[in-house]
C-alpha cells in the first residue's frame, strides 16, 4: 500500500513538473502525427499489393497499429524515462540518492519520472484503434473489451519487466543506453501480426522480448481472435516475469557498490 | 569558427590532415571496441527494422506467387540484407545530438580545436565504421542463411557500391549537420528532426524499395538527397543497373556532397553567431 502511495505522489510531482513545459504538448502532437503518418503510409503500401496479410484485413491491421502506438505511449510516458534515468544514475553514481530513501528501491526507480505529454501518443493510439475497429465486420463485445483491457495491462507489465531486467544489467555493463535502440527496433515487430514472422523470430518476440504478448494479444482480443488459453498464458508469463525481474533487481543491487560519496 | 593555427605549406597541410584522419579513426576503433555489448545491442535493434520489412514483403510476395512488382523473395532478401550494411555506413553525428553538444557545453571546448568540427565528426564516425562493419559480418551471414538472398554482383557493381556507401556517409553527415544546427535557434527541434527522418524513410528506399512507391514519389525522390544515401547504394549492388546508371549515380552523389557541404558551411556561418558558451 505504501508503494502505491509513493508511486502516486511521484506521479503527481512528475506531472506538475512536465506541465510547466506546455509547448512540449505541440511538439509531441507533431511527433505523434509523423509517427502515425509513416505507419499509415506503410499500411497503404502493403495493402496496395494484397487484400490480406496472413489473414488480417486492413482495418484489423489498423487496430493492431493503434494498439502498438497506444502501448508505445504508455512505455514512453511511464516506463522508458524511469529506466533511462536509472541507467544514467548508475553511470554517474547518483543512484545512491534513491537507494538511501526509506522506501522500496524498485518502486522508487520505477516511478520517479513521467513524461506526461506522451499521453498524446496514447490518445492517438486509441483513435487509430477505434477507426480500425469501425471497419471490422464483427462488433466488439463486452467480453472482448474486458479481455482487451486485461491483455493491455499484462502487456504493459511484461514490457516493464523486460525493461527492468535489461536496465539492471547496467550494474555490470555500464554503457546500457543502446538498450533503447534494441527495444525500439524490436518493438517495431509489433506493428505486424506475429504470425507473419518465421518461427525463431516469433518465439524471440514472444518470450525474449514480449512484444507479441504486449501488442498482438490485445489486438487479437478486440478483433475477436483471442483464445482464452492465450490470455491465461499471457497472465502466467506476466507473473513469472515479474518475479524474475524483482529477483534480478535485488540480485543486481547486491552487486552494486555505488560510485558516488 | 575555430582557433587560428600557424599556416603550414600546402603539402604539409594535406599530410597533417591525413595524419589527423588516420589517428582519429584509430582512436575511434580503439574506443568503440571497448563497448562490444553496447554495439551489438545497437546493431540488433537496427537490424530488427529491415527484418520486419523483409518478412512482410516476403509474405506478400509468397501470397502473390513469388514476386511483388517484379521483385522476387530472394531479391527482397538481398535488398534488406544489404540495407543493414548501408544503414551501418549511414551512422553519422545525427541531428538530435547537436542539442546534446550545445546543452552539455561540449561545443565550447570543440571550438578551441584548430580545425573545423566537421573534420572531427567525419573522422571519428569513419573510424567507427570499421568496428560496426566487422561486427555486422556475422549478422549478415546469419540473415543470409535464414533468408537466402539472390545476390550476384559484377566487379563493377562491387566497386561502385564501395564508393557509393562512402558517398552516402558524406551526404548524410552534411544534411544531418544542417538540420542539427537548428538547435542553435531552438531546443525544441525534435518534431523537425522527426519530420526529416520520416521524409528520409519514405523517399530514400529505407522503408521499401523505391520501385514499390507510386511513380510521382519516385520522381520526387530523384530530385532530393535521400535516395542517394539508401536506395542508390543498395541498388548499385543488388539491382540490375546499367553501367551508365551506376556511374551517373556516383556523379549525383558528388553533386549532393557539394550541395550538402555548401549548405553546411552556410548554416554554420549563421549558426555560430547565435552561440553563447555553456560550460567550457
Amino acid at each position: 500500500m505504501n508503494a502505491v502511495r509513493v508511486g502516486w505522489l511521484y506521479l503527481k510531482i512528475g506531472v506538475l513538473n512536465e506541465l510547466q513545459y506546455r509547448v512540449n504538448f505541440f511538439v509531441q502532437l507533431l511527433q505523434s502525427l509523423i509517427q502515425i503518418g509513416t505507419g499509415l503510409v506503410m499500411l497503404s503500401l502493403v495493402y496496395s499489393h494484397t487484400d490480406e496479410l496472413h489473414g488480417w484485413k486492413q482495418p484489423e491491421l489498423l487496430s493492431l497499429l493503434g494498439v502498438q502506438v497506444l502501448l508505445g505511449g504508455v512505455i514512453h510516458a511511464f516506463i522508458q524515462p524511469n529506466m533511462e534515468r536509472l541507467m544514467q544514475d548508475v553511470q554517474e553514481g547518483t543512484l545512491d540518492y534513491a537507494l538511501t530513501k526509506p522506501a522500496d528501491s524498485q518502486v522508487l526507480v520505477s516511478v520517479r519520472t513521467v513524461r506526461i505529454w506522451q499521453v498524446v501518443e496514447i490518445v492517438s493510439g486509441f483513435i487509430l484503434l477505434f477507426v480500425g475497429l469501425a471497419g471490422v465486420d464483427k462488433s466488439v463485445g463486452f467480453v472482448d473489451a474486458i479481455a482487451f483491457g486485461c491483455a493491455l495491462v499484462i502487456g504493459a507489465v511484461l514490457v516493464y519487466c523486460f525493461w527492468l531486467i535489461m536496465t539492471t544489467g547496467a550494474f555490470w555493463i555500464v554503457r546500457m543506453e543502446h538498450v533503447l535502440e534494441l527495444f525500439e527496433g524490436i518493438y517495431r515487430t509489433g506493428q505486424w501480426p506475429i504470425g507473419v514472422y518465421p518461427g525463431w523470430l516469433r518465439y524471440s518476440v514472444t518470450f525474449l522480448v514480449p512484444v507479441a504478448f504486449a501488442v498482438t494479444v490485445p489486438a487479437q482480443a478486440v478483433t475477436s481472435r483471442l483464445q482464452w488459453q492465450t490470455l491465461l498464458i499471457s497472465f502466467v508469463f506476466g507473473c513469472v516475469l515479474f518475479v524474475v525481474a524483482r529477483w534480478f533487481w535485488r540480485f543486481g543491487l547486491r552487486h552494486y557498490a555505488g560510485a558516488s560519496a | 569558427m575555430s582557433v587560428d593555427a600557424a599556416r603550414l605549406p600546402e603539402a604539409g597541410r594535406w599530410r597533417s590532415l591525413f595524419d589527423f584522419y588516420v589517428t582519429t579513426m584509430r582512436t575511434a576503433v580503439a574506443a568503440q571496441l571497448q563497448y562490444r555489448v553496447a554495439q551489438y545491442f545497437y546493431m540488433i535493434g537496427m537490424v530488427a527494422e529491415p527484418v520486419v520489412y523483409l518478412v512482410v514483403w516476403t509474405t506478400i510476395a509468397e501470397e502473390q506467387g513469388g514476386a511483388v512488382n517484379g521483385i522476387t523473395v530472394g531479391e527482397f532478401a538481398a535488398y534488406y540484407i544489404v540495407w543493414t550494411l548501408v544503414r551501418n555506413m549511414n551512422i553519422v553525428f545525427g541531428a538530435p545530438f547537436w542539442e546534446f553538444r550545445i546543452r552539455e557545453g561540449r561545443l565550447a571546448g570543440d571550438l578551441l580545436k584548430p580545425m573545423t568540427m566537421l573534420h572531427y565528426d567525419l573522422a571519428y564516425f569513419a573510424g567507427w565504421k570499421f568496428v560496426v562493419v566487422a561486427m555486422w559480418i556475422p549478422i549478415a551471414i546469419g540473415l543470409s542463411a535464414v533468408f537466402h538472398p539472390t545476390l550476384d554482383p559484377t566487379a563493377l557493381q562491387i566497386g561502385v557500391f564501395i564508393c557509393a556507401i562512402w558517398g552516402a556517409y558524406l551526404i548524410r553527415t552534411m544534411f544531418q549537420g544542417i538540420v542539427g544546427m537548428l538547435n542553435f535557434w531552438t531546443t525544441r527541434g525534435a518534431a523537425v528532426f522527426d519530420l526529416y527522418m520520416a521524409t528520409e524513410m519514405l523517399l530514400s528506399g529505407r522503408l521499401v524499395p523505391l520501385q514499390l512507391m507510386p511513380g510521382w514519389v519516385q520522381t520526387l525522390a530523384d530530385f532530393l538527397p535521400f535516395k542517394w544515401t539508401f536506395g542508390y547504394p543498395i541498388e548499385s549492388l543488388v539491382g540490375d543497373m546499367s553501367t551508365r546508371s551506376l556511374l551517373l549515380g556516383l556523379v549525383a552523389q558528388l553533386l549532393w556532397i557539394g550541395i550538402g557541404l555548401a549548405g553546411y558551411r552556410l548554416a554554420w556561418k549563421f549558426a555560430i553567431k547565435r552561440f553563447t558558451a555553456v560550460g567550457g
